[in-house]
Order: C-alpha cells, then sequence, then structure tokens
C-alpha cells in the first residue's frame, strides 16, 4: 500500500493511504493461495468469500470482484478503509504464519476505488414496491444497511437521522484523512438511489415516538442509533478549558468543519502541546487531527502497552510516522490548570501489567510512581457510551450495561416491531460489525413482515457469524 | 428547510421569530430547546422554544444579537428558510401543582420563562413574576406575562422601569413575605447565581436554566457538560434546568469564555462585510 510523505500528508486533512496500483493489487491477488479452507474467512465478520473475490481480480474482473464482495458487505469502499483487517481476515490469512499476508483490505479498497474511478455505481435491481413500511433510527453504517437491504426487497423505507447529515461515525467520527467524505456521501447516495428517504433533523424519542411511528403506519423499527456519547475518567479538572472529549473535538472538525474557521462558522481550539487519552481508534484520530490543526507535540497516553491497543495497526504506524509519541503505561490521574481555569498539564502514573488473571488478561497496576507532562490542550477519548435519547424514551426495552439493547443475533429485541443492530446493542465496536448486524436484521425484518414465523435461528447464507469483536 | 413566517425587533438588540416546523411544535414543552444551523457554513446553535402553536405548527423563537449567528439569524426576514432546526430538546420544566410558585427573568432570559408561566398557571399554581433588565428598552414582553401571573414586579438597574435595583432585592422581599414553594429563575449566569445563593439559606427549591456551549445537542459530545453537585452532567440531554443550589457557576462562567477569542473574530468578520447566505422562499 502507498501512503502520502509523512512530512507533508500532516498539514493537510486528504487522505493518507493512496491503496494499491492496478500492478500491486495484481501482485497481491496473485500472492493468494486460494485455499481449500479459508482461514481467512472465518475471520471476517460477514464472512465475505474472499478466496473468490480475490480469483476475479487476479482476471482483472475488478467489476467482478466487487460484484462478489456486494454480496455481503454492502459498504466495501469503506470497510477497505477502516476495518480492522488484522485481527479479522489478515490476521487469519495463511500466509500471514511465514511471513505477510495477502493485503485482503487493500484488495477491497482496490476494487471499490476501480469502480468510484469509472464514475458509475451499478444500481442493483429493486424488487416492486411491496407496500410495506419501516422506520430505521439512526444513519450510521447499521441503519444504512438495514435500509439498502429491505429497500431492495421494494419496501418503503424512511431513515431518521437526529444531525444535519447522514452517516452517523463515518460522517462525523472518522476523520477525512481517512475516510474521504465524498466517499460516505456516494454510498449514502448509493441507498437514496435505492428509493430510501433520508430525513435529517429527527430526533426520534423527541421530535416523534416510537409509538407514533407505528400508529402512523411503519410496521416495525430498527434502532441503530450507536453508541457515541462520551465517556470520561472523572478526575479532576476535566471540566477545564481546552480539555476536550474526543467525541467533540472529532465533532466539530468531522461534521462542523471547524478546520476552516472561519470560513465555516464552528470553532475548535488549536493547540501547542496536545495530550491524548487513550489507545482506541478515536484516540488515533484525535491525536492525528489535533496535528492537522496545527499542534506541535503530540501525545498519546495510554494505561496498557503497545500489543493491547484497540486501535487499528495501521494508524498507529501512520501516527508514529507523522511523529506522535506515545507514553504507555500511563495512567492519567489529574489535569491542572492556571489560574484562569485552562489546562496547564496532566499529571499520570506509570501502570505495569499484572500476571494474566483466570481470563488470561493482563491488567495494568500502578506501580505508585507519577510524572507530569506539560500540555496546552488534553483531549479525553477513552470509550463511548450508548446515545441516550431514544433508548431511555422507550418504555419496557430491555437493556444492559449503560443503556444498550438487548437484541439476539436477528436484531430482535423483547418488544415485537422493534428490531436494533450496530454500536447501539454491542457497545462501541466496528463498522463492519455494525454492518452485518444491519443484514441480519434486514432478513428477521423481512421473515417477520412477511408472517414467515420466528425469524431462523440460523440465518441464511451468506451472512452467518457475529462480529469477533 | 425552515420557513420564517414573522420576525418582530421586540427590544434593542432582541428579535422574535415565528417558525413553520409543525413537527418540533407538535411536542413542544416549556423549558425545551432546538438546535438551528442558518446555512451550510452554520455553527449549531441552541434556542430555547418561546412559545410553540401545535395547531398552527409553528414555534417561536427570541434571541439577542450576541455574535455571528445570532446576527445572521436577525438579518433574515420573513419568507427566508432556516436550513436546520432539530428539537424539541432538553427535559420540560416540571409542571405541576408546586402552590407558590415565582419566576425570576433576568433580560432575553425573560421570554423562556413565558411558556413555563402558561404551564404552571394551567396546573393551578400561583405566580409571582419578577422581570429584571438593565433599563425599561430591554423588558421583554412584559405586556404578555400580565395576563397569567398573579403579581408582576419588575426591576430596572436605572429605575426606567418599576423599582430600581436587582431582581434579588424583589425575590428577597418575596421570599421572606410568603411561603414560596418553588423559584425559577432564567436569564444572564450571574443573575442565575446571585439568585441560588439567595434562595439556598431559606432552604426554597429553585430551578436554573443552563446555557454551556453545545455542539449537536442530543448527547453526544460533552460540549455541553456541567458541574452538579460535583458530577458532570450534559445540560442537553440531562437539563437544561437544574438545581440551581448544586450547580457549580464558577466553572460554567469560565467555560462560558473558552471560544471568546473566535467568537469575537467571527462577528467582527462578519459585521465587517455583512452578507450571508440566504436561502429565500423559492
Ligand atoms: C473516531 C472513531 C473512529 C472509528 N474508527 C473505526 C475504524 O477505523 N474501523 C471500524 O471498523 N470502526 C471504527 N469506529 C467504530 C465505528 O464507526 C462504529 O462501530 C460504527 O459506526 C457503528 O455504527 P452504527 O450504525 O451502530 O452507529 P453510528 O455510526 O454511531 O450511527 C448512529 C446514528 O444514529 C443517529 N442517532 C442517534 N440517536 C438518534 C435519534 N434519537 N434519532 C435519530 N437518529 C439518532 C446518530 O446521530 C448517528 O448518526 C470508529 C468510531 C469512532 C467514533
Ligand atoms: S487465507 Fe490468505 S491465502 Fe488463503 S484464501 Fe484467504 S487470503 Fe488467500
Ligand atoms: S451538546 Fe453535545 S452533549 Fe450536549
Amino acid at each position: 500500500m502507498r501512503f502520502r510523505n509523512p512530512e507533508k500528508r500532516k498539514k493537510d486533512f486528504k487522505e493518507v493511504s493512496l491503496g494499491l496500483t492496478e500492478k500491486q493489487a495484481l501482485k497481491e491477488a496473485l500472492s493468494c493461495l486460494q485455499c481449500k479452507k479459508p482461514r481467512c474467512i472465518d475471520g471476517c465478520p460477514v464472512e465475505i468469500d474472499i478466496p473468490k473475490f480475490i480469483s476475479f481480480v487476479k482476471e482483472k474482473d475488478y467489476l467482478g470482484g466487487l460484484r462478489k464482495i456486494r454480496e455481503y458487505n454492502n459498504l466495501p469502499s469503506v470497510c477497505g478503509r477502516v476495518c480492522p483487517q488484522e485481527t479479522q481476515c489478515q490476521g487469519n490469512c495463511i500466509k500471514g504464519k511465514k511471513g505477510r499476508p495477502v493485503a485482503i483490505g487493500a484488495l477491497e479498497r482496490f476494487v471499490a476505488d476501480y469502480e468510484m474511478v469509472l464514475g458509475e455505481t451499478e444500481t442493483p435491481e429493486v424488487q416492486s414496491a411491496n407496500g410495506h413500511k419501516v422506520a430505521v433510527i439512526g444513519s450510521g453504517p447499521a441503519g444504512l444497511t438495514v435500509a439498502a437491504d429491505l429497500a431492495k426487497l421494494g419496501y418503503d423505507i424512511t431513515v431518521f437521522e437526529a444531525l444535519h447529515e447522514a452517516g452517523g461515525v463515518l460522517l462525523y467520527g472518522i476523520p477525512e484523512f481517512r475516510l474521504p467524505k465524498k466517499i460516505v456521501q456516494r454510498e449514502i447516495e448509493y441507498v437514496k438511489r435505492l428509493g430510501v428517504k433520508m430525513i435529517v433533523n429527527w430526533v426520534i424519542g423527541r421530535t416523534k415516538t416510537i409509538d407514533e411511528l407505528i400508529e402512523e403506519g411503519f410496521e416495525t423499527i430498527f434502532i441503530g442509533v450507536g453508541a457515541g456519547a462520551p465517556r470520561y475518567l472523572g478526575i479532576p479538572g476535566e471540566n477545564l478549558n481546552n480539555v476536550y472529549f474526543a467525541s467533540e473535538f472529532l465533532t466539530r472538525v468531522n461534521l462542523m468543519k471547524a478546520h476552516r474557521f472561519p470560513l465555516y462558522d464552528t470553532p475548535v481550539k488549536k493547540a501547542g502541546r496536545v495530550a491524548v487519552v487513550g489507545g482506541g481508534n478515536v484516540a488515533m484520530d484525535s491525536a492525528r487531527t489535533a496535528l492537522r490543526l496545527g499542534a506541535e507535540e503530540v501525545s498519546i497516553i495510554y494505561r496498557r502497552t503497545e500489543t493491547e491497543m484497540p486501535s487499528r495497526h495501521e494508524e498507529v504506524e501512520n501516527a508514529k510516522e507523522e511523529g506522535i509519541t506515545f507514553h504507555f503505561l500511563s495512567n492519567p490521574k489529574e489535569i491542572t490548570g492556571d489560574d484562569r481555569g485552562w489546562v496547564q498539564s496532566i499529571r499520570c502514573e506509570r501502570m505495569r501489567l499484572s500476571e494474566p488473571d483466570e481470563s488470561g488478561r493482563r491488567r495494568p497496576e500502578s506501580t505508585g510512581e507519577e510524572f507530569v507532562i506539560e500540555v496546552d490542550q488534553v483531549i479525553m477519548a477513552i470509550g463511548q457510551r450508548s446515545n441516550p435519547i431514544l433508548v431511555r424514551s422507550i418504555s419496557g426495552l430491555n437493556l444492559w450495561g449503560d443503556g444498550y439493547i438487548v437484541a439476539d443475533r436477528d436484531g430482535k429485541t423483547n418488544l415485537e416491531r422493534i428490531f436494533a443492530g450496530g454500536d447501539i446493542t454491542t457497545g462501541a465496536a466496528t463498522v463492519i460489525s455494525a454492518m452485518g448486524a444491519g443484514k441480519r436484521a434486514a432478513r428477521s425484518i423481512d421473515n417477520f413482515i412477511m408472517g414467515r414465523g420466528e425469524p431462523l435461528s440460523q440465518p441464511p447464507e451468506p451472512v452467518q457469524s457475529q462480529s469477533k469483536h | 428547510m425552515f420557513k420564517i413566517l414573522e420576525k418582530h425587533t421586540i427590544a434593542p438588540k432582541v428579535d422574535m421569530m415565528v417558525i413553520d416546523a409543525p413537527h418540533i411544535a407538535g411536542h413542544a414543552k416549556a423549558g425545551n430547546f432546538v438546535v438551528l444551523r442558518i446555512n451550510e457554513k452554520g455553527e449549531r446553535i441552541p434556542l430555547t422554544i418561546a412559545d410553540s402553536d401545535k395547531r398552527k405548527g409553528t414555534i417561536t423563537l427570541l434571541f439577542q444579537k450576541v455574535g455571528k449567528t445570532t446576527e445572521a439569524l436577525g438579518m433574515l426576514k420573513p419568507g427566508n428558510k432556516i436550513r436546520d432546526i432539530a428539537g424539541p430538546l432538553g427535559h420540560a420544566t416540571p409542571i405541576e401543582k408546586f402552590g407558590h410558585c415565582v419566576l425570576v427573568g433576568g433580560g432575553i432570559g425573560s421570554a423562556t420563562l413565558y411558556p413555563i408561566l402558561k404551564a404552571l398557571k394551567d396546573a393551578g399554581n400561583k405566580i409571582t413574576v419578577i422581570l429584571g433588565a438593565r433599563t425599561k428598552d430591554l423588558l421583554v414582553w412584559e405586556d404578555k406575562f400580565r395576563e397569567y401571573a398573579d403579581e408582576m414586579l419588575i426591576t430596572t438597574d436605572d429605575g426606567s422601569s418599576g423599582r430600581k435595583g436587582f431582581v434579588t432585592e424583589a425575590l428577597k422581599e418575596t421570599i421572606e413575605k410568603k411561603t414560596v414553594a418553588v423559584v425559577i429563575a432564567v436569564g444572564p449566569l450571574r443573575m442565575m447565581k446571585a439568585v441560588s445563593e439567595l434562595t439556598k439559606p431559606y432552604g426554597v427549591k429553585t430551578i436554573v436554566s443552563l446555557n454551556p456551549v453545545m455542539v449537536e445537542g442530543t448527547g453526544m459530545c460533552g460540549a455541553c457538560r456541567v458541574n452538579i453537585g460535583g458530577k458532570t452532567r450534559f445540560a442537553c440531554t440531562d437539563g437544561p434546568e437544574f438545581d440551581g443550589h448544586e450547580v457549580d457557576f464558577k466553572e460554567l462562567e469560565n467555560r462560558l469564555k473558552f471560544y471568546k477569542e473566535e467568537e469575537a473574530q467571527a462577528l467582527h468578520l462578519f459585521l465587517t462585510k455583512k452578507k450571508i447566505q440566504v436561502t429565500s422562499n423559492e
């Protein structure tokens, strides 16, 4: 895979990865062994027939390869860019045992981009209208998938989105330099072309309740409202000026275009020395966004070691190349401010990993040693919670943990007519698992409405497995 | 797109707009707010729903022109459209039969009290309204309040209307004379702080409506976080109304200064150009 020069790319928001050239793609495709028992498929949350799609690439039938992927995955141009392939398909690829796995993600992206360069997206056949109305709440990968799959079957679909634009985390969370927004818009246009109505600025639970939607003739409701609400540590100083929760920081830039202030009205504070707390994708994205806003020094504070970092591996490498530094085994205790109430420094304790417990996990524990980093800005990226409004508005809905919806593999909740999937049922996970949940939910909604009895406990091919996350 | 049906200037720098938004009017309750974005490049700002009419499908917003967005909003005319409005958001004011309620409004915040006044009155409460402003011209909706209030007290800093002085003096007298069940204060932060400090020793339940910076307004970013009794809460989903005795006003005051420079810069640029991308009727 080709990447832009780190010194150049860290100054703008353009995409960092340039994907594969045709020659590279062919070389990667040829390196696939076309295994009889392909282990890569076991690693894929939606079980794409990977060797099959790669065999199309080998034959230079790129659109054929793309068509194969689309049988399983509605968002190939997105997933090719953001899936954690190293723990999924590529992590399982037999070639990785000795040497390098096949670059499956890059190939997925290659065929999707190939079509984009051609300019035309194939619009699949849409079955004639069946007159059944379904409402989809939330326009992230889960909601978009349910909407697209049911629209193809002839359903009358309305997607309700709380924000002023559709896309969910793909739009307001993942930055432009990793997932260009024109790609997200293209995916949304595609869903609209299937006849899906997309209504923005409607906060379901407030603008309309679920009961009202049902009264208005929606036969089932799919809830895909995500888990975008920020978690925080609850340490002193978290509300000082220039302490951001990552969700706010990223939303300002990605959704509101604050990096282009004052051309756009929403500002974001630029700072010289920035510390980001966390080790996931959200932390990497925040750190690299801060850098692009002009920060001189950006460091990441994470309480375990590099091996445990949940972020995509490639993004850690990219961050390092761009000059971001890492404080591993470090746990923030306090953020201190100046007399005006602005961030001055962050005090951390040094951790070590415990001996593995029964589950084999090694937990960070304090060594008692402390250190202080002088900073102008702190960004908290330590995880997400469920989006509260809709979930709180439905009485009798079974929840678990911090307000996540209990749903089975087919997206069924304890309430008839109400289905759910994506981060709101699993907690913050991945694009592909949200999409997979959407696919299964679409099937089970179809079964429910068509009166085919209980949704199958063994869902039909090709989507079979729950995300491994 | 949301069409502006009426627009009036009701006090210097204070405008009122009636907007066609049937789906928001349907559920709007006293204390709710909307988040609005004027155009493609606009910021999302929260504005309290000052009034709503389910039958006509309209909401009424009141705003003081203090920054770029509100200045730009003030330049729109009936027939123009606002790109995005989402709501109603936030918890509604708890409406029950409390007994004697005192509503304290300062400056433009007063308007926010109007739907609360109507609802509390309908619930059978006896209501004293105390409105305060720097000067007579800045008093908002006094006549509308008189329709529902059992008692109206006006205070101005310069004595140009009602009594000279602050709302807190009038409030103190009221609390000492009568058995007050609840005080609801909406207005500048300093006023709400003074009111909360005043009522605390009397043990009178006091509700204030906080106005931190917001981004999306649906609990997903944490921009609007406030410290309530030592706990972090989100004003957009947990509030915007909170127990005044629990609010860390100092922290909020500081957080409200976070973007002062950028706000001034944006306003300056805007006022020198006075150009706004308007979406008109057609
Ligand atoms: C910064 C960041 C980086 C990430 N990077 C990666 C990555 O590299 N790879 C990866 O696989 N995953 C990544 N993820 C995770 C991934 O984006 C999520 O798992 C996925 O988007 C979840 O999809 P979803 O459809 O469940 O919800 P979301 O994408 O969260 O969409 C939910 C939508 O519902 C809307 N909504 C909420 N409440 C309401 C309501 N009441 N009414 C109407 N609409 C409502 C929201 O506004 C939102 O648009 C990242 C997440 C973040 C935040
Ligand atoms: S495991 Fe690797 S080599 Fe085998 S089919 Fe999958 S991608 Fe090809
Ligand atoms: S405005 Fe985003 S959480 Fe309240």
